[in-house]
């Protein structure tokens, strides 16, 4: 269950990184990769460990200016939780 | 042409790096090329350096390290100290054996980011045997060690008529070694093989117990090890899709430095691969012809040419096509609408005669005098 204070970080062994050559960030782990479009790398990236989930959602709505973005937020984390790629650390 | 499906076309994204067909094991399903022996001149260090680099800067982001046994390598750390300063996820493949704890954490501060190692099966007599090197105790030393200095544990085990019996054991060992993937690999009969088909490919019945095991524990283990089952496609009814279609993106370099669409595309007859001593990546990606050779859909024959999943498996794979019908321009035959889907059958009904004989053949082992007496 996602809460506001909930903090997560990427798995163990994957890795967030920016390919020039495709102009998006891809999830790397072992033979494997996912390309990821914009708003799901925005995400991922703020899964730090030291981030709140409440933080997150707090620095992409002032980001992007906009209201009510938590829904989509807290799908894509479930999302990402259950392929394995972030963890939940406290 | 509007109306056609047009091939897909890309950068290459894996980078497979055979550095060296040199191994101490003799896996008689070995994917390599039967007469390795003749292609012993291997990549210099710069030479491997500059591959990877080119690569790179094309777009692949994923390296394998294999062979061979590619520990024998003594500039590894070297390799992959610069793969990892270039971006890319670096996957060593090896067979674990030799790998101590001092090469480990050498590998590690390089920047080697996961280490997949092989057993044969899940007990010592077994695993010797088909290594055709006493190598079980320490294969099984060597994944503790990986796990406890902070790697991913990669576990992966070839099936075929030998062990797929024990698959419940394979798990369980997997599972005793704290595996995170286990990659549960159908032998492809390719190289050495395809040499020994008839002796390690297991029977219909054999292999759908052995795969309804394998789902349920994959059910079990959810969120705790991934597995991957790599199906065995002489009893599909479709191919798979070969090489994600040729040349959009995988590239493999042999030790010898031919570059290759496939990794067995060496055998496929007046495809003239290129070599990286004598052109650039780019040049090979995308200008020359054995790359290109595949890379659409106007070689093909009937019955793919009319075929509407042509755009999902590309016809199948070239090299299976060649071995089983003589012809690379084949429908891959276990297609099921193949005319030469027979062949498939034959080679099941041979393995199947092998297995209940009094006198079954023996295994011939991956090793340099059976590469130049066979190759």
């Amino acid at each position: 269950m996602i809460q506001d204070t909930t903090r997560f970080g990427l798995s163990p062994h994957y890795r967030l990184q920016w390919e020039e050559s495709q102009q998006r960030f891809v999830m790397l782990y072992p033979e494997g990769m996912v390309e990821l479009n914009g708003p799901a790398a925005e995400i991922l990236k703020l899964c730090d460990g030291t981030r709140r989930f409440i933080d997150m959602v707090d620095t992409l709505e002032t980001a992007f200016d906009t209201k009510g973005l938590r829904s989509d937020i807290e799908e894509l984390v479930q999302a990402a939780l259950g392929h394995g790629w972030i963890t939940i650390l406290s | 042409m509007a109306g056609l499906p047009s091939y897909p076309s890309g950068s290459p994204r894996w980078l497979l790096a055979e550095l060296t067909y040199r191994c101490p094991l003799q896996c008689p399903y070995c994917s390599n090329p039967v007469d390795y022996a003749q292609h012993q001149d291997e990549l210099s260090t710069e030479a491997w350096c500059r591959v990877f680099s080119e690569a790179r800067a094309l777009g692949a982001v994923q390296l394998g390290l294999s062979g061979g046994e590619p520990l024998v390598r003594k500039d590894l750390s070297t390799l992959i100290a610069h793969a990892r300063e270039l971006g890319y996820y670096t996957n060593l493949i090896t067979s674990g054996y030799g790998l101590t704890e001092e090469r480990i954490a050498e590998l590690k501060s390089s920047g080697l980011d996961h280490i997949q190692i092989s057993i044969q099966a899940p007990e010592k007599t077994l695993n010797d045997k088909l290594a055709g090197t006493e190598s079980f105790e320490e294969k099984k030393a060597v994944a503790r060690l990986i796990k406890t200095q902070g790697y991913p544990m990669v576990l992966c085990v070839v099936i075929h008529r030998e062990n797929i019996h024990l698959m419940n054991e394979i798990l369980e060992m997997a599972t005793a070694l704290g595996a995170d993937y286990l990659e549960l690999a159908n032998t492809q009969y390719y190289g050495w093989a395809h040499l020994n088909r008839d002796q390690l490919m297991p029977t219909r019945a054999q292999f759908e117990t052995a795969e309804a095991i394998a789902q349920a524990y994959k059910e079990k283990v959810k969120g705790q090890m991934k597995i991957y089952y790599v199906v065995p496609d002489y009893y599909e009814d479709r191919p798979k899709p070969c090489m994600n279609g040729w040349g959009t993106t995988f590239l493999t370099v042999a030790p010898d430095g031919l570059a290759l669409p496939c990794h067995e595309a060496r055998i496929l007859p007046g495809l003239d691969c290129p070599n990286v001593r004598d052109f650039s990546i780019k040049e090979i990606w995308e200008e020359s012809p054995a790359f290109k050779h595949f890379r659409h859909f106007d070689w093909m024959e009937e019955p793919c040419k009319s075929c509407p999943e042509k755009i999902k498996d590309f016809g199948g794979c070239r090299c299976q096509a060649y071995l089983l019908t003589g012809n690379m321009k084949a429908t891959d035959p276990v297609c099921s609408k193949s005319p030469l889907h027979h062949t498939v059958e034959e080679a099941i009904h041979l393995a199947e005669q092998d297995r209940v004989s009094s006198a079954p053949k023996p295994l011939i082992f991956r090793n340099s005098g059976n590469s130049k007496t066979l190759g």
